[in-house]
């Protein structure tokens, strides 16, 4: 039996990335969850059927917004449950908190491995991650006695455990006070249109300048799959799309199961986006794109014509 | 407003990019470039400055040539250029960078106080983006990350974040560490008469030791991370192709996703 205590940071409720980090956490170690809001009935069942064990709520309000406090209820969480390895489901805000818990915990910092082991000699935590735009594998291990990774969606599949037990929820008490002159001004939430997050999603469709702003036959092909939304940045500073679908270097991660792009070129910033993913389809009029060049499969065509004739069938498909 | 502005001088997107030994990045000066969103960082500095009558000084960790990414900005208009470099520093990871650069603005705030750091949102060689946070741990200081935009109002800063679904809109005094994405603005594109005379112009070099630390923790020595394994990955074998001529298009991908069991899965 393995003692070393991983913790599982949500920063936003138990969702699917949270549960695939309890699976990796597992095959590591005990897992334990540390939750910034409150945890509703549903959670704690699907953290009981995870094999989780303990979960640690932080209830920061809206302090939890700052990297600093959530930072700081990560290094809290870990001393209350003396782990030694701490995972965050990947996001821009993730990396934040993962670098200020970092900091307090002296605490070397692994950033979106597909893969975590323990080296059997050393007893290190090691991380796989792919690197320039899929062209490199690297395995990066910790040297110091915490380590802190963030994990990308996707990397494993969420699994329940062999047996499945009863969580024990405790509060955690975190100084919640905010560093010295911020102040969160405003945050609102933008309605989620009832489509996975793009961040998390196994399937993603993704709409380029190819669209030229008709969204809808993308739109009919993600709704055809259960898939999430994407897009380049072109569309964004075009106001096609809002900045948060911007898939790419500069914008968000994915390594979906399947990734489908219709109507983009795959420049080398957007590739460095999505290069980790398993699947690559291409829609595009062009047949020496380049994302044609990198995909397993491409149809050559008119997207406006294609994806909506590969939703029809799909529907048909899953109906049967 | 005292403004430094960390860049980062990292492989061109388009080159053959590697790594080499002891899984550090191969960098050559035909080959590497300033990392692009830094200009943005630049970029956002200098009006900083110039909407407060300060100064911009930058600041890059690497090698000798990435004293580069220091001479654009330079000739984008920054008052003074930093390069902290040493063989020493080979090998720095994530925290071992965000330590020397940390030092270095320890260094610049006594000699006059330092209003703001500014960096990019990310090196696009590691797409880390955790730089800043750390450096802002380390100082102390608030931040403001991943902004779209930041302005000055009075003394303060305010900036406008988008982010995993919700708008923030953050106020932060002064000191404190501010990260721009790409979208933030257009950095200007200096002239030819400004890119001869950064060439000439002079750098101050901080060492290990001008920045108070210890062999210990700098470089390989001081990073809580090492490189085990470093590998090209296999070639790609190249997509299968089919055109869409006779309007089947839509219904061979549709088989394609079915027989490779990728429908209904995410559902
Ligand atoms: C600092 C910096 C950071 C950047 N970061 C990012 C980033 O994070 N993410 C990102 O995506 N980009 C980023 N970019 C922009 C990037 O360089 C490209 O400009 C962008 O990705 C191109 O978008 P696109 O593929 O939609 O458009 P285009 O390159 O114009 O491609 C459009 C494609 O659609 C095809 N097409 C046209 N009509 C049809 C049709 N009817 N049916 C099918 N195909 C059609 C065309 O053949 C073409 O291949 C960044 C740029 C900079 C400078
Ligand atoms: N070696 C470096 N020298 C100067 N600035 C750096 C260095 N590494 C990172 N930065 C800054 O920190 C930002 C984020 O880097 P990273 O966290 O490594 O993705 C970059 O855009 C730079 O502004």
């Amino acid at each position: 039996m393995s003692t070393r205590g991983v913790l599982v940071v949500a920063l936003g409720g138990v969702r699917a990335p949270v549960l695939e980090a309890v699976t990796l956490a597992r095959a590591l170690g005990t897992p334990a969850v540390l939750s910034l809001q409150p945890l509703t009935d549903d959670d704690v069942t699907a953290l009981g059927a995870a094999g989780v064990a303990r979960a640690l709520v932080a209830d920061l309000g809206e302090a939890r917004h700052a990297a600093a406090v959530s930072g700081r209820a990560v290094a809290a969480a870990v001393e209350a449950i003396g782990a030694s390895l701490v995972l965050l489901p990947t996001s821009f805000v993730a990396k934040e908190v993962a670098a200020h818990a970092s900091f307090l915990l002296d605490a070397g910092l692994l950033i979106d491995v597909a893969a975590l082991a323990l080296d059997d000699e050393t007893g290190e935590v090691v991380g796989d991650k792919r690197v320039f735009a899929g062209t490199w594998e690297t395995r990066c291990a910790v040297t110091s006695p915490v380590a802190v990774a963030t994990v990308r969606a996707n990397a494993v599949v969420a699994a329940p455990a062999g047996e499945a037990t009863t969580t024990a929820v405790e509060p955690l008490e975190v100084d919640a006070t905010l560093p010295r002159g911020l102040a969160l001004i405003g945050r609102e939430e933008r309605p989620s249109e009832g489509r996975p997050a793009l961040a998390e999603a196994a399937t993603v469709v993704l709409g380029g300048r190819g669209t030229e702003g008709d969204f809808s036959a993308v739109e009919e092909l993600a709704d055809a799959l259960g898939a999430a939304i994407g897009t380049t940045r072109d569309c964004v500073d075009e106001g096609w799309q809002p900045h948060d679908a911007q898939v790419g270097q500069t914008g968000v991660t994915i390594a979906p199961r399947l990734y489908i792009g219709a109507g983009i070129s795959g420049a080398p910033h957007h590739h460095g986006g999505m290069q980790a993913s398993g699947t690559v389809v291409a829609v595009n009029l062009d047949q020496d794109a380049p994302l044609v060049q990198i995909a397993d499969f491409a149809v050559i065509g008119d997207l406006q014509e294609i994806l909506p004739a590969a939703a029809q069938a799909i529907r048909e498909h899953l109906d049967r | 407003m005292r403004v430094v502005v960390l860049v980062k001088h990292v492989p061109e997107l388009l080159s053959d990019r590697a790594l080499g030994e002891r899984g550090l990045t191969v960098r050559t000066s035909d080959d590497s470039t300033l990392n692009e969103v830094d200009e943005n960082a630049v970029e956002a500095a200098l009006q900083l400055a110039a909407a407060s009558d300060g100064e911009v000084i930058a600041v890059s960790l690497g090698p000798a040539i990435a004293v580069d990414a220091l001479r654009r900005a330079l000739a984008m208009g920054a008052g003074r250029a930093v390069h902290v470099t040493d063989d020493a520093f080979a090998g720095s990871d994530v925290v071992a960078t965000a330590r020397a650069l940390t030092a270095a603005v320890r260094v610049l705030d006594g000699e006059a106080p330092v209003d703001v750091v500014l960096t990019g949102l990310a090196a696009l060689d590691g797409l880390g983006s955790v730089v800043p946070s750390l450096i802002a741990a380390e100082l102390g200081w608030p931040q403001l990350t991943v902004v779209e935009e930041v302005t000055l109002e009075g003394e303060a800063l305010v900036a406008r974040r988008e982010l995993d679904g919700a708008t923030e809109r953050w106020r932060a005094s002064t000191p404190a560490v501010v990260s721009v994405i790409d979208t933030a603005n257009d950095p200007r594109l200096p002239k030819m008469k400004d890119l001869l005379a950064a060439r000439g112009a002079e750098v101050t070099v901080l060492t290990p030791a001008d920045l108070g630390l210890s062999a210990a923790q700098v470089g390989a020595a001081g990073t809580r991370t090492r490189v085990v394994e470093a590998a090209r990955r296999p070639e790609h074998p190249g997509p299968e192709i089919v055109t869409d001529d006779d309007g089947e298009g839509g219904a061979l991908l549709a088989r394609y996703l079915i027989d490779n069991d990728l429908v209904g899965g995410a559902r």
